[in-house]
């Protein structure tokens, strides 16, 4: 299997709430860190991407946030603007006014419109060679697949004409497992399982794009060691030994027995969502696994340590 | 009711007074932050408490209310909830609990067969193949037909009170606007330009630039099954946008309210925030905050923390107290590390419980009712879990 930082469009998605943009803000970081001209597009006009590098809000056009990375946000009618101009070589008059409005409304109709402009033009810069990687914070899981299957809905409904045309290099693109991988982010909790497992089989069926890697986001460690844990028990049992811990420490010691409590069980829930995932996916496929950030939990400094994480799960 | 008195005694003062006094509750928030779960909570314990019929719908594709409630594959029919499922959860509920999910492209279909001129007109534009691309995959449609359907079950009056979970949107606003958005589209001037060479054949399209370039790009045949679906549709206009027009009175009528459901984490919160200050500008009636997975207040105890930092730095003394490790049946070592876990573990959720409280003080905005859930160690998925978490909210 292409290795995940080797490929050149890397679509990241998961369930909402998951930290879907947080990934896909660390692995473009990781790219652009070892070396590679990278840039990282935003698809859902949520307008956070941004948040996660401490960088003025991002456009259509791709600006540099930091060496060798650029960072930008999917903007369907600046890309077909861009698309008419560039691809059709159709003159600005017809590029602008009502065409372009003709688009808007017929994309918000036809389904397939909006995710071919968008799925176009990541294309695009994948097959003009622009960047080594480009890493896509796309779609949710409820709606990812159908982004990936744009080019063949457009296909099955647009039977002639030049949007048509268009649709071959891309699939051509997306169905390259060397060149296209899609990763999915999940947190170790019975929704976010349930829909990877539900998006890996849909993709299977319905596309040819490459599972490349599930992360599993906000793992918590593993409190106790070997042995460990009955010593925690005992504790917590025995008022003798606490009476005497909490003379020692001056007060009561209650909260803290409740907190290790909390987090042995939430643990071992987790780890049954875990070993879900883990029994019904294909062995080849990476699992990842970034922990809990206890101290940050968003920006940039989140984001570092994220990649310092993923880096270390990719073997770097 | 809350017990309170004064003037203000007739406004909700809890959920449930809020849930007494309302026929609609939709639940709104970020995806993730258990909206479906906290949606199906609040139902339930009406339900079991109020007593009359409660209806919980949920629009979520992923189907998780059915998985919440420990039912499989009910459809766009509203079904009991087994009353049988409550006597195993040892609970009496003076009323009935009614579930539904919506299936979107099932009303679509109604929705067309009801507002059509004819049968024939009805069957075009099922048959249509843009048609049939919208009512299952359109994205957007699941926000205008979760209104729609809710408007259709509340109209038929069977029940006393519906708890909606929305669609996960992409903006917030998406499904509140739904409805207007709808009757735009049928009004538009552009959809008339469209349209128009397809209506008359007086038109030479291929005169006019605006079509070549369209025919250029999309295909005649595509542009013809796109005008044969807005022209079949428009034979809809009138009841479409009619009804888009009742479905906006309701969501503003003052039987409706909207709760807001966050965790307190800053993305979350920020869009909660969004949503809340729309909710006021536009009118609608903002009942509750619910915040979801809070940790519990105990982290923030100053004293706590201390020894929790004594049990870090001091570890292997505490572990040597008279007698300590033995009555253990462990040793100095394994019970040093063992309560230098416990006092680390106790320091990293302070430091995102103090996070927590800090986001919660921050809150730009707040509604009358703000209600705290706390971080349950376990997932729900079951009625004794609703119950836990709506006992919760529920004052």
């Amino acid at each position: 299997m292409t290795d995940l930082l080797d490929r050149k469009l890397i679509f990241v998605t998961g369930k909402g709430g998951v930290g879907k943009t947080t990934i896909a803000a660390s692995l473009a970081w990781l790219a652009a860190d070892r070396g590679k001209r990278t840039l990282v597009c935003e698809v859902d006009a949520k307008g956070n991407l941004a948040d996660f590098y401490e960088t003025a809000p991002t456009r259509f056009e791709e600006r540099e946030i930091a060496p060798r990375l650029w960072a930008m946000s999917m903007d369907t009618e600046a890309s077909l603007k861009q698309y008419l101009s560039l691809q059709l070589k159709l003159p600005l008059m017809l590029r602008i006014g009502p065409l372009a409005k003709m688009f808007d409304f017929v994309a918000s109709a036809a389904p397939g419109v909006r995710e071919i402009v968008t799925v176009g033009k990541l294309c695009w810069e994948v097959k003009e060679k622009h960047y080594d990687l480009i890493v896509v914070d796309a779609s949710a899981t409820g709606h990812i697949v159908g982004q990936l299957t744009a080019p063949q809905a457009i296909n099955q409904l647009v039977q002639v004409g030049l949007v048509r045309q268009q649709t071959g290099w891309m699939l051509d693109i997306l169905d390259d497992p060397s060149t296209t991988g899609l990763v999915v982010v999940a947190t170790p909790a019975e929704m976010p399982v349930s829909e990877t497992l539900d998006l890996t089989a849909r993709l299977r069926e319905e596309t040819n794009v490459d599972l490349a890697a599930i992360v599993v986001n906000r793992v918590l460690p593993e409190l106790f060691g070997r042995g460990e844990e009955e010593v925690f028990e005992r504790l917590d049992a025995s008022p003798g030994p606490r009476d005497q811990i909490d003379a020692a420490v001056a007060g009561p010691v209650v909260s803290l027995m409740r907190a290790a409590r909390l987090t042995v069980t939430m643990r071992r829930s987790r780890t049954e969502h875990l070993e879900r995932l883990r029994g019904a996916i294909d062995p080849n496929v990476p699992l990842l696994y970034m922990p809990y950030l206890f101290f940050r939990s968003h920006g940039l400094r989140a984001t570092h340590q994220l990649a310092d994480a993923l880096s270390a799960e990719l073997g770097y | 009711m809350a017990s309170g008195s004064g003037p203000t005694s007739s406004r909700a003062e809890s959920i449930e007074g809020l849930l007494a006094s309302k026929e609609i509750v939709i639940a709104c928030g970020s995806g993730g932050v258990g909206k479906t779960t906290t949606a199906a909570a609040a139902a339930t314990m009406a339900a079991v408490r109020h007593g009359g019929k409660v209806l919980v719908v949920t629009v979520d594709p992923a189907r998780r209310l059915a998985n919440a409630l420990g039912l499989e594959g009910f459809g766009n029919v509203e079904k009991r909830v087994d009353p049988d499922a409550f006597k195993s959860a040892g609970v009496r509920p003076r009323g009935e609990l009614w579930a539904a999910m919506l299936d979107t492209k099932q009303s679509w279909d109604d929705l067309v067969r009801r507002h059509a001129p004819d049968r024939e007109t009805s069957g075009r534009i099922l048959s249509n193949p843009l048609y049939q691309n919208i009512s299952g995959k359109f994205i957007q449609s699941h926000d205008y037909i979760a209104m729609e359907r809710l408007y259709e079950i509340h109209s038929e009056g069977n029940f006393d009170l519906i708890v909606v979970d929305t669609p996960p949107t992409r903006n917030a606003m998406d499904f509140i606007e739904a409805p207007r958005r709808m009757a735009d589209f049928f009004s538009s001037r552009l959809l008339r330009l469209l349209i128009a060479p397809y209506q008359s054949r007086l038109v030479n399209m291929a005169s006019r630039p605006f079509y070549q370039v369209a025919d250029r790009v999309l295909g005649s045949q595509f542009l013809e099954d796109i005008a044969e679906f807005f022209i079949l549709f428009q034979t809809m206009y009138g009841g479409f946008v009619e009804r888009a027009n009742a479905v906006e009175r309701l969501l503003r009528d003052r039987r409706t309210t909207f709760v807001v459901v966050s965790t307190l984490e800053a993305a979350p919160v920020k869009e909660a925030e969004f949503f809340i200050e729309v909710l006021s500008s536009k009118r609608f009636h903002l009942g509750a905050l619910i915040l979801n997975k809070v940790l519990p207040e105990y982290l923030l105890d100053e004293a706590a923390e201390q020894r929790a930092a004594r049990f870090c730095d001091d570890a292997v003394e505490l572990a040597k107290l008279d007698g300590l490790a033995e009555s253990l049946h462990t040793d100095q070592e394994q019970l040093a590390r063992v309560l230098a876990e416990v006092g680390a573990n106790f320091r990293n959720f302070a430091v995102v419980a103090r996070r927590e409280a800090g986001l919660r003080h921050d809150l730009q905005v707040r509604p009358e009712v703000v209600a705290t859930v706390p971080e349950f160690d376990e997932d729900i998925h079951d009625l004794p879990g609703l119950l836990r978490l709506g006992e919760r909210i529920w004052t």
